[in-house]
C-alpha cells in the first residue's frame, strides 16, 4: 500500500507525460488544455493525499513504540557482502511530511489549472509536477539513505525541469542549470556522508544506523568514531545547504523564481527546500552525537536567516522578496535543529509550508491578474481590485510576521525560545534570530503596502483570479491561521507525536522558564515594531525614496545581494573555464599529444634512415636471418643479457 | 542439440564472419541491391544477438567458473590452443556487443551511401573479433582477436570517416598496436615460464594463473609483466595520459564507428585488466594500486574539465568517455567487491549511454551537417522527440538515480571510499563536473530561442531512429532500477575474480579507522 503513495503520482506522470510526448508536442499536434491535464494531475496526487490520511490514522491506532510501517518493494542492489532494499517507511516523522506534501501539493495542482490555462504545454507541466511529487514522496518515504538520495536527486531534476520550463528564454534555462549544478555540489557532500556511514556501520538503512548508534553506548565511544561521525554529519549537512538553500549554497534559490509561480510555491517554498530539515531530523540521533556539527548547523541557520532577510528588504521583484524570505525561514529551521530542537524545526517546516505556499500563490494570483507584472514598484492599490487575494495574503503576511494567533507565531517563537534555552543554544543565536524576525516583519509589510495599498502605479488594469485559483488560497489561508495550534507551547501535540522518534536536546538548567514569556512578548513587540515602521515608511513613497537615497551605498549593496553571485563568478566559474581551456589547449594538445606524435614522427624518420640497409641482396638477408636465430636461441638456452 | 550447445560460443563468434563473407557475394550496383545488403547484415547481427541470449539462458551462476567451454589444439608445441569459455563477466560484455552491433547497423542505413558492401563486411568481422576477444581463454588467442579488431576499425574510420579520417585512422591504429606489442612479448614470456615451472608450454589462462612470479618491488618480474599488459589495456580504456588518440578517432569515425568504439572497444581494456592483468599479477596490482587509482581519479576530473569547453559536441562526448572510464579504473583498483561490481556495471552503462549519445549526435549531424555547439540553439522546439531522448540519455550520463549511471558510479565511489577516501572524493568531483559539461552543452544546443533560421527545417526523429533508441532508453531505466538482473549472473564470477587476485574482498576491515565496523561485522553486536 505504501508503494502507491509514490505510485499514484508516478502514474499521473506517465499518463500526462506519454500523452504529451506522443500526442501533443510534435508539429501538427494540438496541446491538450490545462483543464484536462490538470484534472488528471490533481486527481492522482489527491489519491496520494487520501492514502496519506489513511496511513496517518492507522499509525495513530498503533501503540507509540511500534508506530511505523515498513515495506520492502524489491531488492535494489544485491550481491555478496552488499544488500540494498528498495524499502519505504512510514512513521511519525514521514507521515507528517506526507500530509504536507500531498495536501499542499493537491491544492497547488488545482491552483495550477487556472494559472497555466494560457500556457502552451500544460500537459508537460502537470507531468513534471506529478513526477516531482513522486520524487518528494520517495525522499521522505525512503527507509535508507540511498532511497532518500534517489528522491533527493529526483526532486532536484524536477526542479531543474520546472525552473527552465519556459526554456526558450535563455535566462530561465540558465537558472535551471544553476540550480541543478549547485545542488550537485551539495549532493557530493550527501554522498560522502553516505560513504562514511557505510564504512562505520556497514548499513545504510535508518533503523540499522540507529541500532548501531544505540549500541555505541555499550561499547564506549572512541575518539575515532566520534571524529568520523562528525565528518559524516558535516558532509550530510553540506548536502542540506545545497537542497535547502543555506549559506554558502543558497544562490540558486532566488534564481529559481524563473519557473512558474505555483512551482515556486510547491517546490521552492513548501516541500523540496525543506528536505534538508527532514534529513537532519531523521538523523537527529546521529547529529546529537556531534557537538561540532550541531554548532555549525545552528550558526549557518542563524546567519542565513539574518543575511537573507537583509537582501529581502530592498528587492523589488515580488517573487524575489519571497524567495529570500524562504531562504531566511529555512535558516530558522536549521537554527532550531542545530540547537537540538528537531521537532521545532519540523514544526516550522509545516507552518512555513502553509503560509509560504499561500504567499507565493497569492503573489501568483497578483502576477496573473496583472498580466505577468512582477515588480512591486509597479503595483499598488490592489486591495480593491483583488479583494479575495488581498484577504488571504493578509493572513499569510501576519503569519510570517509572527503575530498571534497565526501559525507562524507559534513556530517562530518556539524556534527563538529553543535557540535561547537548550543546552546547544545561546543568547547570541537568539539575538540574531530576533533581529531577522524584525526584518521579516519589515520587508513583508513593505511588500504588502507596496502591492495592495496606496495608488495603483501600473499600466494595465488588474483583474481578480478565477475561483479555481482562489479556493486553494482559502484552504491555505485556513491552514496558516490554524496550523499553529498543533504546537502550542507546553501542550504541543506535535512534539508529543514526534517524541519517540525525533530526539530533543536537554533544556539548559540555568535558563528559568519564566524567561520564556518575556522573550515571547519581546519577539511579538519586535514584529509589531517592524510592521509599524514599514507602514510609516512605505505609505508615503516620497519618504521611502528619500531614505533610499540617503543610504544609497547600502541600498546598492543589498540590492545587488552583497555581490555574492559576482564573487562566485569571479572566484569559481571564471577560473574554472580558464583552467579548463588551458588544460585542453596546453596540457592535452601541446604536451600529451605532442609527445605521442613525436614518437610517431621519430619512427617515420628512423624508417627513412634505416631504409638503406634494405639492399635487396638475398645473401645479406640470409646472414641476418641466421644471426638473429642464433641470438634468440642463445638467449633462450643460456640466458645471455 | 548437444552439438549446438557444445559449439555455441564458436557459432556465436563466427556467425557474423560467415554472414559477412556471404554478404560479399551480393551484387551491389543499384540502390535497391545496396539496401538488401544492409538488411542482410542487420539480419545477421540480430541473429547473433538472439543466439547470445541463449548464453544468458544457459549460463548457471552457481556452476563452473567457465561455461560453454571449447578447446582445440592449435599450436601444440607452444601450448597454444583455440579455447573459449564464458563467465558471468564476459557474458554481459558479449551481450552488450551483440546488442550494439544491430543498433549501429540500423543506424548506418541512412548515413552510409558508399562502398556499402565493404562497410557491412567490416562491421560484421569487427563483431567476430570483439566476441572472440571476450570469450578467449587462451592468452595468445585473445591477443590475435585483440589485434584483429584493429583492422576493420582502421578501415571504418579511414574510409567512411570525416575530413581527416586517414590521419585519425593511422593514429588510432599505430597507437594501439604499438601499445600492445609489449604485451605480446610478455605473453611469450609467460608461455615460456610455464614450460620452466611445469615442464609444458601452455597459453591457457587457467594454467598461467598458477605461475609463481617474483612479485615484490616496483620493477620485479611481475611488475614489469603487469606494466606490459597494463600499457596495452590502459591505452584501450583509454586512461589518462594515454587518451589522446580517442578524440581524433571519435571525431573522425562514422557514427557506427564511434558507437562501437565507445560501446565495446573501450571495454576491452577494462576486460583485459579483469581477465588477465589482475589474476596473473596480483602482487604487482597491489604494488601499483595507488598509481592507477590516482591516474583514474585524474582521468575523471581531467576528462570532465576538457569536455566542458569543447566546441564540438562529438569531441565533448569523446572526452566524457575519458572521464567515465576513469570511474571504471578506480573501481577495479579499489580491489573490493563493491568497487569491482560497480566497475563492471559501469562498463555496461557506458556502452549504453555513451553509445546512445554518439547515435544522437550522429542523427543531428545527418540533418544539420554540423556538430559545433555554437551552430545550434532552441532545438527542443524543432525536434521535441529528439530532445526528449537526448535528455534521458544525458540524465543517464550524469548518473541521476533511477538511471543505470547512478548504480555504477555509486558502487564505484562507495567501494573506492573503502580503499582510499581521497580518491573517492576526487572521483566524486566528477559527479559535479559531469553535470556541468552535459547540462551546459544541453542548454546551448536545446534551449533558448532558435538561433539560425536553417535549423527550423530539421525534421524530428523518424520511426527507424526511434527503433534504434528505444532499446537503449529502456535499458537506461531497467538497469537503473533492477541491477540485480545483471548482478545475479555475475556475482559469483566477481567473487572468483577477487579470490584469484588474492586480495581481501573487504580491505576496509583492515583499517583501524573503521575498527567499529570490524567489531560489528564480527557479530559482536548480533547476540
Amino acid at each position: 500500500m505504501i508503494g502507491w503513495l509514490v505510485g499514484f503520482p508516478l502514474l499521473g506522470f506517465l499518463v500526462n507525460g506519454l500523452w504529451y510526448a506522443f500526442g501533443q508536442m510534435s508539429k501538427g499536434q494540438k496541446a491538450a488544455s490545462a483543464k484536462i491535464t490538470g484534472v488528471i494531475g490533481s486527481f492522482f496526487i489527491f489519491l496520494s493525499f487520501i492514502l496519506s490520511l489513511i496511513l496517518f490514522f492507522n499509525l495513530q491506532q498503533l501503540p507509540e513504540s511500534s508506530r511505523f510501517i515498513e515495506q520492502t518493494l524489491f531488492s535494489w542492489m544485491q550481491f555478496q557482502g552488499f544488500n540494498l532494499d528498495f524499502a519505504f517507511r512510514v512513521d511519525a516523522l514521514s507521515s507528517l511530511f506526507l500530509l504536507v506534501i500531498t495536501g499542499v501539493g493537491t491544492l497547488i495542482h488545482v491552483y495550477s489549472i487556472g494559472y497555466m490555462s494560457h500556457d502552451e504545454a500544460p500537459g508537460k507541466y502537470f507531468a513534471y509536477l506529478n513526477l516531482f511529487c513522486a520524487s518528494m514522496l520517495t525522499l521522505v518515504l525512503g527507509a535508507s539513505l540511498p532511497i532518500t538520495f534517489l528522491g533527493w536527486e529526483g526532486v532536484g531534476l524536477c526542479s531543474y525541469l520546472l525552473i527552465g520550463f519556459w526554456y526558450v528564454d535563455d535566462e530561465k534555462a540558465s537558472a535551471g542549470k544553476k540550480a541543478f549544478i549547485v545542488n550537485r555540489i551539495g549532493d557530493l557532500g550527501f554522498l560522502i556522508g553516505v560513504f562514511i556511514l557505510f564504512s562505520l556501520f556497514g548499513t545504510l538503512s535508518y533503523t540499522g544506523i540507529e541500532q548501531s548508534v544505540s549500541q555505541l553506548s555499550f561499547l564506549g565511544m572512541t575518539d575515532h568514531i566520534q571524529w568520523w561521525i562528525s565528518a559524516a554529519c558535516l558532509a550530510l549537512f553540506v548536502g542540506c545547504t545545497g537542497k535547502s538553500a543555506q549559506i554558502p549554497l543558497y544562490v540558486w534559490l532566488p534564481d529559481a523564481m524563473a519557473g512558474p509561480t505555483p512551482v515556486s510555491a510547491l517546490i521552492h517554498a513548501a516541500t523540496m527546500v525543506t528536505s534538508g530539515v527532514y534529513l537532519v531530523s531523521r538523523l537527529g540521533f546521529l547529529f546529537l552525537l556531534s557537538p561540532i556539527a550541531m554548532e555549525v548547523m545552528a550558526w549557518v541557520g542563524a546567519l542565513t536567516a539574518f543575511f537573507a532577510a537583509t537582501i529581502a528588504i530592498v528587492q523589488t521583484d515580488i517573487k524575489k522578496v519571497l524567495a529570500y524570505s524562504t531562504v531566511s525561514q529555512l535558516g530558522y529551521m536549521f537554527l532550531a535543529c542545530g540547537v537540538g530542537a528537531f521537532s521545532t524545526g519540523v514544526f516550522h517546516v509545516i507552518t512555513h509550508a502553509f503560509f509560504k505556499a499561500l504567499l507565493f500563490l497569492g503573489a501568483g494570483s497578483v502576477i496573473h491578474g496583472l498580466h505577468e507584472e512582477q515588480n512591486i514598484e509597479k503595483m499598488g492599490g490592489l486591495k480593491s481590485q483583488m479583494p479575495q487575494t488581498f484577504l488571504v495574503f493578509v493572513v499569510g503576511w501576519l503569519a510570517i510576521c509572527g503575530i498571534p494567533p497565526f501559525s507562524g507565531f507559534f513556530s517562530k517563537d518556539e524556534v527563538l525560545w529553543k535557540a535561547f534555552s537548550t543546552e546547544f543554544g545561546s543568547s547570541w543565536l537568539w539575538v540574531i534570530g530576533a533581529l531577522a524576525a524584525i526584518m521579516t516583519a519589515f520587508y513583508m509589510t513593505r511588500l504588502v503596502v507596496l502591492t495592495f495599498f496606496g495608488e495603483f502605479r501600473g499600466s494595465q488594469k488588474a483583474h481578480e483570479s478565477p475561483s479555481v485559483m482562489v479556493y486553494p488560497l482559502y484552504g491555505l489561508a485556513a491552514l496558516s491561521l490554524l496550523g499553529g495550534f498543533i504546537g502550542i507551547p507546553h501542550f504541543s501535540w506535535l512534539e508529543h507525536w514526534l517524541s519517540p522518534l525525533v530526539p530533543a536536546a536537554a533544556h539548559n538548567e540555568s535558563v528559568a522558564h519564566s524567561v520564556e514569556w518575556g522573550l515571547m512578548a519581546l519577539s511579538v513587540a519586535g514584529a509589531a515594531l517592524g510592521i509599524f515602521v514599514a507602514f510609516k515608511t512605505y505609505q508615503n513613497l516620497d519618504r521611502a525614496v528619500q531614505l533610499k537615497s540617503r543610504w544609497a551605498k547600502l541600498h546598492e549593496l543589498l540590492f545587488n545581494k552583497w555581490y555574492i553571485d559576482e564573487l562566485y563568478q569571479a572566484v569559481i566559474v571564471k577560473p574554472l573555464v580558464v583552467l579548463s581551456t588551458w588544460i585542453w589547449k596546453v596540457v592535452d594538445v601541446q604536451i600529451l599529444d605532442r609527445i605521442v606524435m613525436t614518437f610517431g614522427r621519430a619512427s617515420a624518420w628512423a624508417g627513412q634512415t634505416v631504409r638503406v640497409i634494405q639492399t635487396g641482396s638475398l645473401q645479406m638477408y640470409g646472414v641476418m636471418l641466421v644471426l638473429g636465430i642464433l641470438i634468440t636461441v642463445g638467449y633462450l638456452y643460456y640466458g645471455i643479457f | 542439440m548437444a552439438f549446438f550447445s557444445d559449439q555455441l560460443l564458436s557459432g556465436l563468434i563466427f556467425l557474423p564472419l560467415v554472414w559477412a563473407l556471404i554478404g560479399l557475394l551480393f551484387p551491389a550496383s543499384s540502390e535497391s541491391q545496396k539496401k538488401w545488403i544492409s538488411i542482410w547484415a542487420l539480419a545477421g547481427s540480430i541473429l547473433t544477438f538472439l543466439l547470445s541470449l541463449g548464453l544468458y539462458q544457459g549460463y548457471m551462476p552457481q556452476g563452473l567458473e567457465f561455461q560453454f567451454k571449447e578447446s582445440v589444439e592449435w599450436l601444440p608445441f607452444l601450448g597454444i590452443s583455440y579455447s573459449l569459455g564464458l563467465d558471468g563477466i564476459s557474458l554481459w560484455l558479449v551481450i552488450l556487443t551483440t546488442l550494439i552491433t544491430p543498433i549501429v547497423i540500423l543506424a548506418s542505413f541512412s548515413s552510409i551511401k558508399t562502398e556499402v558492401k565493404k562497410y557491412y563486411f567490416f562491421i560484421l568481422t569487427l563483431e567476430t573479433a570483439m566476441l572472440g576477444a571476450f570469450v578467449a581463454l587462451d592468452i595468445f588467442l585473445f591477443y590475435i582477436f585483440w589485434e584483429v579488431m584493429l583492422i576493420p576499425m582502421y578501415f571504418l574510420i579511414g574510409i567512411w570517416g570525416g575530413k581527416e579520417r586517414t590521419f585519425a585512422a593511422m593514429k588510432f591504429f599505430l597507437y594501439t598496436i604499438v601499445g600492445s606489442l609489449l604485451m605480446l612479448v610478455a605473453i611469450f614470456y609467460l608461455i615460456y615460464q610455464h614450460q620452466i615451472q611445469f615442464g609444458v608450454y601452455s597459453a591457457s589462462i587457467l594454467d598461467l594463473v598458477r605461475l609463481q612470479l617474483p612479485g615484490s618491488g616496483w620493477f620485479s618480474t611481475q611488475s614489469l609483466l603487469f606494466l606490459a599488459f597494463a600499457l596495452a589495456f590502459a591505452i584501450k580504456v583509454p586512461l589518462f595520459p594515454l587518451h589522446t588518440w580517442l578524440p581524433d578517432a571519435h571525431v573522425q569515425a562514422p557514427t557506427a564507428g564511434s558507437v562501437i568504439l565507445a560501446g565495446v572497444l573501450l571495454k576491452m581494456g577494462g576486460y583485459g585488466f579483469i581477465r588477465f592483468a589482475f589474476p596473473l599479477f596480483p602482487e604487482a596490482v597491489l604494488q601499483y594500486q595507488l598509481v592507477f587509482l590516482i591516474l583514474g581519479a585524474i582521468a575523471i576530473v581531467y576528462g570532465a574539465w576538457v569536455a566542458m569547453i569543447q566546441p564540438d559536441v562529438k569531441k565533448l562526448v569523446a572526452y566524457s568517455s575519458v572521464s567515465h572510464m576513469g570511474y571504471v579504473i578506480i573501481g577495479l583498483f579499489s580491489l573490493n567487491t563493491i568497487g569491482v561490481t560497480g566497475s563492471i556495471y559501469q562498463m555496461l552503462n557506458h556502452g549504453i549511454s555513451t553509445g546512445a549519445l554518439f547515435l544522437l549526435v550522429g542523427m543531428i549531424y545527418e540533418r544539420a551537417h554540423t556538430r559545433q555547439i555554437s551552430d545550434f540553439g532552441g532545438i527542443t522546439k524543432i525536434m521535441p522527440l529528439f530532445a526528449l531522448a537526448f535528455m534521458i540519455v544525458t540524465l543517464s550520463s550524469i548518473a541521476v538515480p533511477g538511471t543505470n549511471g547512478f548504480v555504477g558510479e555509486f558502487l564505484i565511489l562507495l567501494g573506492t571510499w573503502q580503499a582510499n577516501s581521497w580518491i573517492a572524493v576526487i572521483g566524486g568531483l566528477g559527479v559535479i563536473f559531469g553535470a556541468v559539461y552535459m547540462l551546459w552543452m544541453f542548454q546551448r544546443v536545446m534551449f533558448g530561442p532558435v538561433t539560425q533560421e536553417k535549423l527550423r527545417g530539421l525534421s524530428d526523429l523518424n520511426l527507424r531512429e526511434g527503433v534504434i533508441l528505444l532499446p537503449l532508453i529502456f535499458l537506461i531505466f531497467f538497469m537503473g532500477l533492477f541491477p540485480n538482473f545483471f548482478f545475479s549472473k555475475m556475482d559469483a564470477s566477481v567473487q572468483r575474480f577477487l579470490v584469484k587476485s588474492r586480495v581481501q574482498s573487504t580491505p576496509s576491515l583492515e583499517r583501524s579507522a573503521f575498527s567499529f565496523n570490524k567489531e560489528l561485522l564480527n557479530g559482536k553486536f548480533h547476540q
